[in-house]
């Protein structure tokens, strides 16, 4: 083993070993200042998942989540310097993760909230203005076979539980007491101009709003929608994609000649 | 032995760089108040790794800043220390970040990160032996010629030493200053943590150091613990104040560099603006003590 190899892994190993090879010029017991070193790892790896996942740590409370952040850092330490990056997985783990099966829903607001955090940071792109929109489409003709491109920041999520309404309830005061988390919700992340925007969306919306980003036509984003819940509300649903100025291109189809 | 990449870059002291006063870090919460105040302050500096993301508020908020202040990009990922080879990839980003915000500064840390599949997200510490040294010298060149510019390395605040040391922390530096052409940022406050938690005189430490190659300066404030003996343990969090030992400190370097453009750190319990200007403004005090 290297040098570093020892340090690096003592680092992340659960006993508290010191590596071999070090030493304090007062003669102090090298494992009490190695622990330093592993606080400030844990510690700010545990922090930056605090910050990425404000609500699902509300939820739980502080020492619950930071207990639980410990075990994912030590399961899955981040694999670059990007550490707006890190804790990608971390909604899959916490599914997985027993001592929070009492909170079913926690795992799909840490997936709500790193949307957010993927909204926030998404490349920038222009979008188009709603009235340009609006003309676009009373002046196309074939309207199925339209594709509408959307935002980098945007992105779906469809929960068994009412995601977006436990999110919210914990942006506002007070808002906790009347909330009932036991029906499927949708939600819709994008971010408009510089403040990312969270909408409660119905599953045929999520459906039609990931064709769209898949590259289908409207009419197959359509059928797929109504495959998903024949209730689904077209109109409502582009309206909301409008007036969020959440397309950015809109372009006929090429069909290729026989 | 001078490598090539001296011979082709000027040292980073002598090019023109960040101006002659105290500068502050850039924190995402202060945004606004910089834009809407536009504060009488040196230059602002960012960690490089936060802006390493495709758009959104923080490229919209820094493109703003840049346009009225002078920038210092400070990286705290490329793991320049480490074992491994330096990260391409990484490095890539980080010429892109440069070349679209051509700041006046760049600067690394004489540190480890990295290692394996690994990012540990702090600056971990090295042997000094000549295996470190020759390392960390082909990994410095490696990043100026990726960079067409000389780098600023900045000492580092350490809790242990190895055994397989075989030279000073001063000595490291000054080699790797003096093969490379790299800048020094000296970091005041890690010179006061290091020299405390290895019984040190600081004073000594900062004369071994190749003051001339002084770029920058980093003034921040550190935590307090204790050891197993029950001995003084500083933590360099950028949590605090800084402490009167490092102004101490920082005054006794300026009298030997002259003016060097002055950064107060703050990554930690972020305080309000004003706090942090009130402590920009007190480095400017002892800057222009030094002015003739």
């Amino acid at each position: 083993m290297s040098l570093l190899e020892d340090f690096a892994a003592a680092l992340l190993a659960s006993d508290q070993a010191c590596p071999a090879g070090l030493f304090s010029s007062n003669g102090a017991d090298p494992a009490s200042r190695f622990a330093v070193y592993r606080n400030n790892v844990h510690g700010s790896l545990i922090n930056a998942l605090a910050t990425a996942y404000p609500v699902t740590l509300q939820l739980v409370g502080d020492e619950f989540f930071r207990a639980m952040a410990g075990c994912y850092v030590q399961a899955s330490p981040p694999a670059s310097p990007l550490i707006s990056e890190y804790g990608a997985t971390f909604s899959g783990f916490i599914q997985g993760f027993e001592p929070a099966a009492s909170v079913p829903y926690l795992a799909d607001v840490a997936r709500l909230e790193r949307l957010r955090v993927r909204a926030y940071h998404a490349a920038d792109a222009l979008a188009l203005e709603p009235q340009a929109v609006l003309q676009q489409l009373q002046t196309h003709t074939e309207l199925g076979t339209l594709h509408l491109q959307l935002h980098p920041s945007l992105a779906t999520l469809d929960s068994r539980y009412a995601v977006v309404a436990v999110w919210a309830a914990h942006q506002t005061e007070g808002a906790i007491a009347t909330l009932n988390p036991w029906h499927a919700q949708g939600a819709l992340v994008l971010r408009r101009g510089l403040e990312v925007k969270v909408f409660a969306i119905d599953s045929g919306s999520v459906a039609f709003i990931d064709s769209l980003n898949q590259g289908a036509v409207l009419e197959k984003a359509l059928a797929h929608a109504l495959e998903a819940s024949a209730e689904f509300d077209l109109h409502q649903c582009l309206a909301l994609l409008i007036n969020q100025a959440a397309i950015t291109h809109l372009s006929l189809e090429h069909k290729v000649s026989p | 032995m001078m490598t090539l990449s001296f011979l082709q870059t000027p040292s980073a002291a002598q090019v023109p760089g960040l101006p002659l006063r105290a500068g502050l870090g850039l924190k995402n919460e202060h945004f606004t108040e910089v834009l809407d105040t536009c504060p009488d302050i040196g230059f602002f500096e960012v960690h490089a790794e936060n802006y390493m993301v495709a758009g959104g508020p923080f490229h919209h908020y820094l493109g703003l800043i840049r346009a009225q202040y002078p920038l210092s990009l400070h990286g705290v990922g490329l793991s320049i220390g480490g074992e491994n080879p330096l990260n391409r990839e990484h490095l890539a980003r980080l010429a892109t970040l440069i070349e679209r915000y051509q700041p006046q500064a760049f600067s690394e840390h004489l540190a480890w990160s990295t290692h394996g599949p690994v990012f540990f997200n702090d600056l971990l510490p090295l042997a000094y032996d000549v295996a470190a040294l020759n390392r960390v010298c082909e990994h410095v060149d490696q990043v100026q010629s990726t960079l067409k510019r000389p780098m600023l390395l900045e000492n580092p605040s350490t809790y242990l030493q190895f055994q397989r040391s075989t030279l000073d922390e001063t000595d490291f530096i000054g080699e790797i200053i003096r093969r490379t052409g790299c800048g020094l940022l000296l970091d005041v406050n890690n010179v006061y943590v290091s020299c405390i938690n290895h019984q040190r005189d600081p004073l000594t430490y900062i004369d071994a150091l190749p003051l001339h190659a002084v770029a920058e300066i980093h003034l921040a404030g550190f935590a307090e613990d204790t050891d197993s003996l029950g001995e003084r343990l500083l933590i360099d969090d950028h949590g605090a104040p800084i402490d009167n030992a490092v102004w101490q400190l920082y005054e006794h370097v300026l009298a030997r560099t002259g003016p060097v453009a002055t950064l107060i750190e703050r990554d930690n319990q972020v305080p309000a603006f004003s706090v942090l200007l009130a402590e920009a403004q007190q480095a400017e005090r002892h800057l222009s003590r030094g002015r003739p």
